[in-house]
């Protein structure tokens, strides 16, 4: 998927620029600081704009990053090359601590969440006596080389670009991975990435140490450019323009973050210097116009600029088809395979007082479809999400394979080969087909997060993207494996949930309306389909309005009203039953 | 500990505290309406504040001139708007609203500005110049992104905060300000004394509480706003306008924020800038309260400032660390208490 490139061709191109001549130094010195922006605003970027956590608080972490050095490079005397770890690991604990309240918190209490201790530790900063409180710590010896001593912004430069460019490599590998995908499924909600084994919490607190490590390394370098540190710049203002960066440039994009730091840093020098040639007067011009500027963009190009930038580029041809001969070992098996796959036992969910399940009680057993019907409010989905943990049952109980399964989690549930699509479709619409059924693979890959960095999962990574590809070639939606998911219609969209859901290599299959916004055809097509999953061992629930397709379909049906059975059977006995015909008439028949 | 520097700090701590439960409401009512965390809230107080004290000392403040200048803007995006269907009476309306009010107001304002009105005009007028600024900076910045994510509103929110401050240092100068008080009265009550200017700021503050209780609670505007908070859409099917409903949000949120500010003015002096602190404040009490709920947001509010003033008394250099750290905890507990399994959508 990356393009290498244009990211040679760029960091050719970064080498070269100190060479030209003429090159005013204080140019120099601006790419240093866009280099630094960078770094955080990428990390803001894997947070913000993939992951959906919006931090105020990066300019802390820059903070620690700095301090970290100035102390241990000045008190202690450690060579700068010894803190850098320790700089690195200093920012990244705290996100873990910070990250481990932070990341629980739901949508706009988070960024707030970030603003409070953001400028609590700025003004710890400023107090503490061996951080020197406001005057910061001065004298912190330069980066050297042999004898070779990086005093000059011209030749910390280098140091810079090297990072910012290491960084964008290793965070765009690691989104365009098995790990990657999870985080980009953050944003879309929890529940659809736990149905398929995402731990989220830990996938939030992992995006969160990442973008402290990066706002940690841009520190270490500050530190070492100033040769001083301050609080100023670790404060609220600072943490605000970061997130600034992140989105002028672009939320959602490696490179955005880059763009955005070299547009917000010109910008602010060129007002910075033009402006009171304009408008004399006192102080603060620029911030005004920064302010109304920033306004402006996001009422004009709320996307920011680099898609904007690469909407100009012509549509390149998709992605290359995986190599579909690689295979991945099926999911680990219960020994003997009962013939009671799921039971439900006199299942109830109570929400305050209305009771959505009452009692509910049946049983799925191999190589069958059944098929759960009712009226609107019958307590369908319900059901399935307390089979599928999403909900935990008031009392009763749901065995599969005669396990016990009524407090487990999602993620464990799919783990026993339950998987699941959704009534209202949980896609992540700017992700490819593939992607998005590769999620499904998820508990069947194994590499992690340093490894994905470092491209060590390229094997794994081959494995899943093939058994994708595999299922949404099964599906027959193989024309359009490479299409953003939220292109498609609400019917294709059912079916890509579907492949989704085939990835876990289930043994039940549960799906909620599959058949819905489908075409006569299609239908016909989903019904041979699940036909052959079934006499392929698979066992199917399935919720559906569609009587013809349910009872051309189904091997047994149950009838839900108002949360309660009112019938089971073979389609044939469902069509006469008077009780079936009274919940969907509302007449005695 | 000595009883009366107990008491001492619990008095003034809760002036504090009902100044930052104010803000607090103000800030619940914006995101409950519009999903914007107003970070101007602080400005609001500030220009406010400042807009009261310079018309007290015979200055002419710029606020005034700037409402009228965000009313033209306003005009001129209504015109923008409306263009496919412009009639008279559309013209006339914004017009007047967003034209021939502030300019009224600026005329009234010129006319006072040399002479040292009555506390009474000063804080009426800082009250309409604080209101007309609110009501337009919906309509300019707010209303065209109303359909996008909390996220873009926030930053959003943020430039506004920039630019207002800015605009603030260069209508009412570096140099902080005080104001007269409301109240000149004082009483003393064993040992603690009762000024005109905190008994003052606990009646408003009360009165607040209940009027917008009252408000929402029993108003057919105060329904429809709520109608706005649970679902957009559904209120505008159901015929609400959205965007009066916001501008009514911006109304209540800039005058209770000028309001605070002419409060606390007499009391402290403030600086262009200050309004940004005093603002986080009321929103770490906001957060406390959940963002949802207004009561339990005021007495959050009251425990912030009862902490920063016996923090302030015991490490005053510690003071804000304490306040806004004091969110950790907080924000530890409610993630304890409601593991939240709601889907964001954008």
């Amino acid at each position: 998927m990356t393009d290498r490139l244009p990211i040679l061709v760029f960091a050719l191109l970064m080498a070269a620029i100190p060479f030209i001549p003429g090159m005013p130094p204080f140019w120099i010195v601006l790419l240093d600081n866009i280099g630094l922006a960078a770094l955080v605003a990428m990390g803001l970027v894997l947070l913000t704009g993939v992951g959906g956590l919006t931090s105020f608080g990066q300019a802390a972490f820059v903070g620690f990053g700095a301090y970290t050095t100035a102390v241990l490079s000045t008190t202690y005397g450690l060579s700068p090359w010894l803190t850098l770890p320790l700089s690195l690991l200093v920012s990244g604990l705290l996100a873990v601590l910070l990250g481990l309240v932070t990341v629980r918190l739901s949508g706009h209490y988070l960024p707030l969440g970030t603003l409070a201790w953001g400028l609590g530790l700025f003004y710890l900063f400023s107090k503490l006596e061996f951080l020197g409180r406001n005057d910061g710590i001065s004298a912190i010896p330069p980066l050297s080389i042999g004898t070779f001593k990086m005093l000059s912004p011209g030749s910390i430069y280098y140091a810079i670009w090297v990072a910012v460019i290491v960084s964008a490599l290793l965070t765009m590998n690691l989104l365009d991975s098995r790990t990657g995908r999870a985080i980009r499924a953050l944003r879309r909600g929890h529940v659809a990435a736990e149905a398929f084994g995402v731990q989220t919490p830990r996938a939030k607190l992992l995006v969160f140490i990442h973008a402290a490590v990066l706002a940690g390394l841009s520190g270490w370098l500050y530190a070492h450019l100033q040769r001083a540190v301050n609080p100023t710049p670790f404060g609220a203002q600072a943490g605000i323009e970061y997130l600034f960066i992140a989105v002028v440039g672009g939320a959602g994009y490696v490179w955005g973050g880059v763009l955005g730091a070299a547009i917000v840093v010109v910008l602010k020098e060129v007002l910075q210097s033009y402006l009171p040639l304009i408008l004399p007067g006192s102080g603060q011009v620029e911030t005004i116009v920064f302010g109304i500027m920033l306004v402006a963009l996001l009422q004009l190009a709320p996307g920011g600029v680099w898609p904007w930038l690469m909407s100009f580029l012509p549509e390149r041809s998709g992605g290359r088809k995986p190599d579909t001969s690689l295979t991945l070992p099926a999911r680990v098996r219960a020994p003997a395979e009962a013939s009671v796959l799921l039971q439900v036992e006199k299942a109830r969910k109570q929400f305050g007082g209305v009771i959505a399940v009452n009692n509910v009680s049946f049983d799925v057993q191999a190589r069958e479809i059944v098929a759960l019907i009712g009226p609107n409010g019958a307590g369908k989905s319900t059901t399935f999400n307390l089979i599928t943990g999403v909900l935990s049952a008031t009392s009763g109980s749901i065995s599969v394979l005669g396990k016990k399964v009524d407090k487990a989690p999602p993620q464990e549930i799919v783990k026993l080969g339950i998987s699941r699509t959704f009534q209202h479709v949980k896609l992540v619409p700017d992700m490819t087909v593939l992607e998005n059924v590769a999620i499904g693979a998820h508990l069947r890959g194994h590499s992690g997060p340093i490894a994905s960095m470092l491209r060590l999962d390229r094997a794994d990574e081959a494995r899943l993207l093939a058994e994708a590809a595999r299922q949404i070639e099964r599906v027959g939606l193989g024309e359009q494996m490479h299409q953003l998911a939220g292109s498609l219609s609400l019917g294709q969209q059912r079916i890509v949930e579907i492949a989704r859901a085939l990835c876990v290599d289930p043994m039940l299959l549960l799906l909620d309306e599959p058949a819905a916004g489908l075409r006569h055809m299609e239908k016909q097509q989903l019904a041979k389909l699940l036909r052959e999953l079934r006499d392929g061992g698979m066992s199917v629930l399935l919720v559906e309005h569609d009587m013809g397709f349910v009872m051309n379909l189904a091997d047994r049906i149950v009838v839900l009203d108002f949360g309660t059975k009112i019938a089971e059977g073979t389609p044939a006995t469902i069509k006469t039953n008077p009780e079936v015909i009274k919940a969907y008439l509302g007449v005695a028949a | 500990m000595n009883t009366t520097i107990l008491l001492f700090l619990i008095q003034d701590g809760i002036t504090n505290g009902a100044i930052y439960a104010l803000l607090g409401l103000a800030l619940v009512l914006v995101f409950a309406v519009t999903r914007v965390i107003l970070i101007p809230q602080g400005e609001f107080v500030t220009y406010g504040a400042l807009t009261y004290a310079s018309l007290a000392s015979g200055q002419m403040p710029g606020t005034a001139k700037l409402a009228l200048a965000m009313g033209i803007v306003a005009f001129v995006f209504d015109l923008f708007a409306g263009r496919k269907a412009l009639h008279g009476r559309l013209i006339l309306r914004t017009f007047l609203a967003n034209i021939v009010l502030p300019g009224i107001v600026l005329a009234v304002t010129l006319y006072f500005a040399g002479q040292k009105p009555p506390v009474a005009i000063s804080m009426a007028l800082s009250l309409v110049i604080v209101a007309l600024i609110g009501v337009s900076l919906y309509r300019i910045v707010f209303q065209p992104l109303a359909h996008t994510s909390v996220l873009v509103l926030l930053i959003a929110s943020v430039g506004v905060h920039l630019a207002l401050q800015g605009l603030g240092l260069l209508f009412f100068g570096a140099e902080g300000q005080r104001g007269p008080a409301v109240l000149s009265t004082a009483f003393t009550l064993g040992a603690l004394r009762f000024t005109g200017q905190s008994i003052t700021v606990y009646g408003i503050t009360i009165a607040f509480i209940v009027g917008l209780w009252l408000f929402f609670g029993f108003t057919r505007y105060g329904k429809a706003l709520r109608a706005t908070a649970v679902n957009r859409l559904g209120a505008r099917l159901a015929g609400i306008r959205t965007s009066l409903s916001g501008q009514i949000a911006f109304l209540l949120a800039s005058v209770i924020g000028a309001l605070s500010g002419i409060l606390i003015v007499p009391i402290t002096t403030l600086y262009y800038d200050s309004g940004f602190l005093i603002g986080l404040k009321g929103f770490v009490a906001a957060i406390i309260g959940g963002l949802v709920s207004y009561p339990l947001t005021a007495i959050a509010a009251l425990f912030v400032g009862i902490v920063e003033a016996f923090s302030s008394f015991y490490a005053s250099n510690y003071k804000e660390v304490i306040v806004f750290m004091l969110l950790i905890p907080v924000l530890l507990l409610r993630s304890l208490a409601a593991p939240a399994v709601e889907e964001e959508k954008d």
